[in-house]
């Protein structure tokens, strides 16, 4: 048995890539993504920010409290829905963009892109460009090897807590969690969660790298299915870079383009270089590849050797395949304008639930256990359970009245006034009562909860039912 | 992955090489090395487990585990057991953060009069929410889920309408000590003819149209030595709390079921039915069964259900 576990015969090791650095325009845009994510991911549970209610942090979900605030939007339980909303929107937004424009999402915003890309960074800083990491890991095992190692794996660990724990400062005062988190005082979940999250960073960036795009992400996966002809992708110009002959290295003979030509050869040089930069490990020159996350740092490569050589650009470029087959890629058609619609009506239906949204939010139920009862003046009386949430800030002071039934008693027992602090949840109960009529049957009629000295806040009309007994009986 | 390896291995599936009977050979086939790991660190965990919970029968009794102890309150005295569900629902119910919260509310409910809670929306409530609870749990079988009772058996709690009193100490007193109702059959006291003109007279109370020379010998007999009903009902038919006797003046009906019938002959043999057997209902006391406050919550709840009366 020992033997055949050390054969491995059903496990592949990774093979691992040394990702060359490279400068040019995707790579600078890249790095501009980069420094406006971690600075709005990190420095964001430190915004500070003026509310009435005494918290003054601009993001904080609260969960205790079960309120999650966002500036100057309070969000409660009953808006779980937005979070669906902008799901939704989400998706919409994937479909469409990588409808267009491929996998864009993966190559510049994804978080797994984004911290490789730091890893490999620090990886650079500190055990240096592409040949020399190559040479130290052929290397045996010595202080060199050592102190270059360890301190790339120590910096590494550094940046994957400083994201665990910021993830964590999101959901609790920062100032304060991050003293507790350092006193030991902070609650059981905070350390789990940085724990768990420091963990998970460092061997999704660090160890996993391109095999979580390749193996474990679904979204690399479907978003293949979303490609057509028009998309535009990272592609090798075929024709161009490998001419009659073939593509070939600078030599005698072949340094100029019409001493290329002339011997039927590509422009590609085959310097590899746009092999070496690919974090994914791949040669774009053959064909598009599902593991291609459209990071486009093969452009920047290329385009840095065609520029030194004098030679035109784009040899790899941006295109698509009715491009690669001369035609014109549309961006006009049935699938962008479907998801395009879709994609807007979602978003204007978000906005427009946000902006309506109420700071005095009620329900009413009628009791239906008995659903009515005769009373012993002969008259009947229903009752009603009146749900109220105040979502703002301020007292709320409310009045329950009705209207739709004449000469209805509205009885909430010895209760007289009926004040909300901020966030109260509270469930009265109500009875309504009126003269037997001839007919029985379901008598609507609305309760009309008006928030008192509040011009800001429209009365709300809660529509009910009286349950007037049968004429039957 | 698993597939492009094998086929690797010049298409033959690996053997372990051991040979029986000159050519029976055993595939090999290795688990991933994932799955053998996952499978080390399941091993590991029951191990520690063993160590940390109670695991292993020894004899008659069983290891416990270790830094595991829970203590709670039992009958007032404090018990530290180790770790077992039951005592970490003890737990849980004494000072779990629910817990702590509802019985500060109990205690504000005991320390606050009842026209204060009946005053108080949000004591209200609490008082609605743990009421309907304790409803279910005691009272609902005999008078319902909603208090609505059950005509001829069971008192409705949901009208205005009280037997023995709707004012909330009247409510506290009947589910602290219980209620005994009780009315005599007047089987052998009348006649036939008496019967049916005490029956019309009842009826003329609460508005019914009936034989008007009846009703009036039927005042007679009620007010009178032969019937003796305004003993208990009053002369004006109005009841006693004190007795537990009935209002026969309204509209509410809670032994004969006269609301029930349609026609007149109906509701005369409803409440024939009701004189000629008589009454003898029991409702238990539940001071026994029940804590102060959790009568005092019970009071209020069902006196906010419907027709609580000043």
């Amino acid at each position: 048995m020992a033997d055949d576990t050390k054969r491995e015969v059903l496990f592949e090791a990774r093979m691992p890539i040394y990702p060359r650095s490279v400068k040019g325009r995707f790579r600078r845009i890249k790095w501009a993504i980069l420094a406006l994510a971690y600075g709005v991911y990190f420095l964001l549970p430190w915004l500070r920010w003026e509310r009435p209610g005494g918290i003054d942090q601009a993001v904080l979900f609260d969960i205790q409290a079960r309120k999650f605030y966002l500036f100057n939007l309070t969000v409660y339980p009953q808006d779980i829905f937005w979070l669906a909303g902008i799901l939704v929107i989400a998706a919409i937004l994937l479909f469409f963009v990588t409808g267009v424009a491929g996998r864009v999402f993966c190559g510049y915003f994804c978080f797994q892109t984004l911290w490789t890309d730091v890893f490999i960074l620090i990886e650079r800083i500190v055990q240096g460009e592409r040949p020399a990491r190559i040479r130290l890991d052929k290397m045996p095992w010595g202080p060199y090897k050592f102190v270059r190692k360890g301190l790339t794996h120590l910096l590494w660990l550094l940046v994957a807590f400083a994201t665990g724990l910021t993830f964590v400062l999101y959901w609790g005062d920062a100032p304060t969690l991050l003293r507790q988190f350092f006193t030991g005082e902070a609650p059981f979940p905070a350390y789990a969660t940085a724990i768990f999250l420091t963990a998970t960073t460092y061997v999704m960036a660090g160890l996993a790298r391109e095999q979580v795009c390749t193996y474990m992400c679904p979204y690399a996966r479907f978003q293949s299915i979303m490609f057509d002809t028009d998309t535009k992708i990272v592609a090798y110009e075929q024709a161009r870079g490998e001419g009659k002959n073939g593509r070939a290295k600078l030599g005698k003979g072949r340094k100029q383009l019409d001493e290329r030509h002339a011997q039927g050869l590509g422009d590609c040089i085959d310097c590899g270089f746009c092999v070496q930069v690919c974090p994914m490990g791949i040669d774009i020159r053959n064909g598009l590849q599902m593991q291609c996350t459209s990071c486009a740092l093969c452009i920047d490569a290329c385009d840095n050797i065609m520029d030194s050589l004098g030679w035109p650009r784009g040899l790899i470029r941006y295109t698509s395949e009715a491009e690669q087959k001369g035609g014109k890629a549309r961006f006009w058609k049935p699938k962008t304008i479907g998801y395009g619609l879709v994609l807007l009506a979602s978003i204007v239906l978000l906005v427009w639930s946000v902006a309506s949204r109420s700071e005095l939010s009620v329900a009413a139920r009628q009791v239906r256990q008995p659903l009515y009862v005769v009373l012993s003046n002969g008259d009947i009386q229903n009752s009603y359970d009146i749900k109220l949430n105040n979502k703002s800030d301020r007292p709320m002071k409310i009045r329950i009245t009705q209207q739709g039934l004449d000469g209805a008693v509205l009885d909430m027992g010895r209760i007289r006034h009926i004040t909300l602090s901020p966030g109260q949840r509270l469930q009265v109960h109500v009875k309504v009562r009126m003269r037997r009529s001839a007919h029985g049957g379901q008598i609507p009629f609305d309760f009309i909860i008006q928030p008192v000295g509040r011009k800001d806040l429209k009365a709300r009309h809660v529509r009910e039912y009286f349950s007037m007994p049968g004429g039957d009986r | 992955m698993s597939e492009q390896k094998t086929s690797k291995q010049s298409g033959a599936v690996q053997t372990t090489g051991h040979a029986w009977d000159g050519d029976i050979q055993e595939f090999n086939n290795p688990l991933p090395r994932w799955w053998l790991w996952s499978f080390y660190a399941t091993v590991l965990f029951s191990v520690i487990y063993w160590v940390l919970f109670p695991a292993w029968p020894v004899g008659k009794t069983y290891t416990k585990g270790v830094m595991n102890d829970i203590t709670y309150e039992l009958n007032g005295k404090k018990v530290t057991t180790h770790w077992n569900t039951r005592a970490l629902l003890m737990r849980d119910m004494q000072q779990g953060e629910d817990a702590v919260k509802q019985r500060k509310y109990m205690q504000k409910v005991a320390s606050l009069s009842f026209s204060q809670v009946l005053a108080n929306p949000e004591m209200m409530d609490f008082t609605r929410k743990v009421g309907k609870v304790l409803f279910a749990d005691n009272c609902a079988a005999c008078h319902g889920s909603g208090g609505q009772g059950k005509v001829g058996l069971f008192p409705n709690l949901v009208d205005d309408d009280w037997l023995w009193g709707g004012s909330i100490s009247d409510i506290q007193a009947t589910i602290t000590h219980g209620r005994q109702g009780f009315m005599p059959s007047f089987r052998t006291a009348f006649t036939k003819k008496q019967l049916d003109d005490v029956v019309d007279y009842v009826l003329s109370l609460s508005g019914h149209k009936v034989d008007a020379a009846r009703a009036a010998r039927g005042k007679r007999i009620f007010n009178g030595q032969t019937g003796g009903c305004y003993y208990c009902h009053t002369k004006a038919g109005t009841g006693m709390k004190s007795a537990g006797s009935a209002n026969l003046t309204d509209s509410i009906w809670t032994v004969a079921d006269v609301n029930g019938q349609r026609d007149l002959e109906g509701k005369r043999a409803e409440v024939r039915r009701v004189i000629l057997n008589g009454i003898s209902r029991k409702m238990p006391a539940w001071k026994d069964r029940l804590s102060p406050v959790e009568i005092k919550l019970l009071s209020l709840y069902v006196y906010d259900l419907g027709g609580g009366k000043k």
